[in-house]
């Protein structure tokens, strides 16, 4: 049990994130949960690379264990990515405050459904 | 080294370097040029590596000269050749088009990071297809994405923002998805490079992690694709983004995904696997039905032209993926052929409607919704514009004389040599529905009297026009002249099915 520790933590980030975005609608919880998400993956692509007693990958003849550093490198790739996709999510976030004056996912379904009517009333007209 | 054997390098670095350049140049008609410049020579590029990879088969490159597995290999062969000319070919023919057609879409001083963005996107695109590597091509995944999320949320209408967020969510989640998978791949075979997973993956198939990995990148995938169930994220995007927006995306986005599948299934886990020991294809044969009348049916109740064919789109990706689903070579090649030709039917569609919209659009309010009873009787007004969405429809039915008809004559031949008769039904079928919101349009455009109070007004301008019917021209083209998407698609094929016996 212990020795999955990481994979568990892993398991849970990920299932909780996915669950923020599906069960709340507030535009940045949602993102948050993405976040959480997009997390995860950090821990699931970090945690093997690790070796315990393994050192940086420098090559040394007083060591001969070392760590695979790739995937370090991979998930500096993926946290750019994350901050890049949060930053323009809530962008995203901030102009809908602007044009809708909400971030609650049902008042601005509401407000667009108002929207169509009026436009169904023009058509007809 | 020459020159020519950058081209793959080239390829994707040009329009990056465009984007950054476009930002800097801050002036619309700069920046414009500039994007242009480099999607024109994106696509010199990618006809002289198709003509290559024809002549001499697979070219691979390392990236920075480091021997691939270990360095970043871009390796092109049949498919992805074909597809870096779809690509670059569909942002050729967008971007001119987007000079006029943005002008009252867009407010003035953001026009230089539309251009901007459309070059990252092209980037993306472009390098999805051509990398061998798998971590790669999720981030030129991201890079594609993140930059049509902004295309998409430049749309004057409001529900551009909601329809930008909520591709955003679905596009990040499934990207997310992606990576998982690549990670269980990269664990249990310690290799990224696609070719060098290939004998690896073989080995660790048919253990709990590969299953998730295939599972974790299906959907993943699947989500991009806009593969009914997980089509929702597509309407809305579709609808609310400007009108180049839409028809670039339409063309080439999903389509570039769809490549991504077919990689992943065909190169990677193998078909002998997926397709023999799995339930695969009787999902996928399932799926496609689903989105094929499905997608197809609703569409014919959308009062906006551009939702519409939207719907349309998710429709004729079921025809792309029931392709696959064969696992034959004529199954596979019709997939292919139905990638490029609905790409470029659909392109034209959006770019004709784009035109129809700017013609709509007053000076000072957003561009109205283009629905039936703001058409009516467009033809006598513009009659180019209607008779090319027209020739595009006929092409999404499959009528013969046009692009769509060559596909899914070679779907039909591919059900056929399966012995399933019965989907020849459901494909003819499924295309009357086509039938059905083609005529809605025609209808309307045609034989209804214009709206009284409507202001007279004339052809749309030629700007517009000239890019548009280039792609109505090409969907006539391929429809007769079939050597240059049968050969490759058929060739492509061949070496994609059974590649791992």
């Amino acid at each position: 049990m212990l020795a999955h520790f990481s994979n568990i933590i892993t398991v849970f980030l990920m299932v909780a994130g996915l669950f923020i975005i599906i069960a709340r609608g507030n535009l940045i919880k949602k993102l948050i949960g993405l976040s959480l998400f997009q997390t995860s993956v950090y821990l699931l692509y970090i945690t093997p690379g690790k070796l315990i007693g393994g050192t940086a990958p420098i090559i040394s003849p007083q060591y001969t264990v070392y760590s695979n550093p790739l995937p370090h490198v991979l998930i500096l790739t993926a946290i750019v990515v994350g901050v890049a996709t949060l930053a323009l999510g809530l962008a995203l976030a901030v102009r809908i405050r602007e044009a809708y004056g909400s971030i609650e996912e049902d008042e601005i379904l509401e407000r667009d459904r108002g929207v169509e009517a009026e436009e169904a009333k023009e058509a007809r007209s | 080294m020459s020159l020519a054997q950058h081209l793959p390098a080239l390829q994707v670095v040009l329009p990056l370097i465009s984007a950054p350049l476009a930002v800097l140049s801050r002036r619309a008609g700069l920046a414009f040029l500039i994007v242009t410049a480099a999607a024109w020579t994106a696509f010199a590029i990618a006809i002289a590596l198709w003509l290559q990879v024809d002549l001499s088969g697979p070219v691979s490159y390392p990236i920075g000269n480091w021997e691939p597995p270990w360095g970043i290999e871009y390796r092109l062969d049949r498919l992805n050749s074909f597809m870096l000319v779809l690509v670059s070919g569909m942002a050729a023919i967008v971007l001119p088009y987007s000079r006029a057609s943005i002008e009252r879409e867009i407010p003035q001083e953001s026009h230089y990071l539309f251009y901007a963005m459309l070059g990252l996107c092209l980037t993306g695109l472009l390098g999805m297809s051509i990398t061998g590597d798998a971590f790669n091509l999720f981030v030129f995944l991201e890079i594609s994405s993140l930059s049509t999320y902004v295309l998409i949320a430049m749309g004057r209408d409001r529900r551009a923002l909601t329809a930008a967020y909520q591709y955003l969510i679905m596009g990040s989640i499934g990207a997310t998805f992606i990576v998982i998978g690549i990670g269980f791949l990269y664990l249990m075979t310690g290799t990224l490079n696609l070719a060098d997973m290939v004998d690896r993956v073989a080995r660790i198939e048919n253990s709990r992690p590969g299953l998730a990995a295939l599972a974790f990148i299906t959907v993943g995938v699947s989500l991009k694709v806009a593969l009914a169930p997980l089509h929702q994220w597509l309407p809305n995007a579709y609808t609310y983004a400007p009108s180049s927006v839409s028809a670039f995306l339409a063309a080439t986005a999903t389509k570039v995904a769809l490549y991504a599948l077919i990689r992943f299934y065909f190169t990677v886990f193998g078909d002998a696997f997926l397709f023999e020991k799995l339930p695969l294809p009787k999902m996928m044969l399932v799926l496609s039905l689903f989105a094929m009348f499905f997608a197809n049916f609703i569409a014919i109740f959308q009062d906006n032209l551009k939702r519409l064919f939207a719907y349309s789109s998710i429709g004729q990706i079921g025809y792309i993926t029931l392709g696959l689903s064969f696992d034959s070579v004529d199954g596979v090649a019709a997939s292919i052929m139905h990638l490029f030709n609905h790409g470029v039917a659909k392109g034209a569609i959006f770019l004709l409607i784009g035109a129809i919209v700017a013609r709509l659009t007053t000076r000072q309010a957003a561009p109205p919704a283009p629905g039936f009873d703001r058409i009516a009787g467009l033809a006598k007004s513009m009659p180019w514009t209607c008779f090319g969405i027209v020739i595009g429809g006929l092409s999404l039915i499959g009528v013969p004389g046009t692009a769509g008809f060559i596909s899914k004559w070679y779907l039909v031949l591919a059900a056929v040599d399966k012995g399933q008769w019965w989907l020849v039904g459901a494909i003819l079928f499924s295309s009357l529905l086509a039938v059905a919101y083609v005529w809605r349009f025609v209808e309307a455009a045609y034989f209804r009297a214009p709206p009284a109070g409507r202001e007279a007004f004339g052809e749309a301008s030629l700007f517009l026009l000239i890019p548009a019917w280039l792609l109505v021209g090409a969907t006539l083209w391929f429809g007769i002249d079939t050597s240059f998407t049968v050969g490759s698609a058929i060739e492509a094929a061949q070496q994609l099915v059974h590649s791992h016996q």
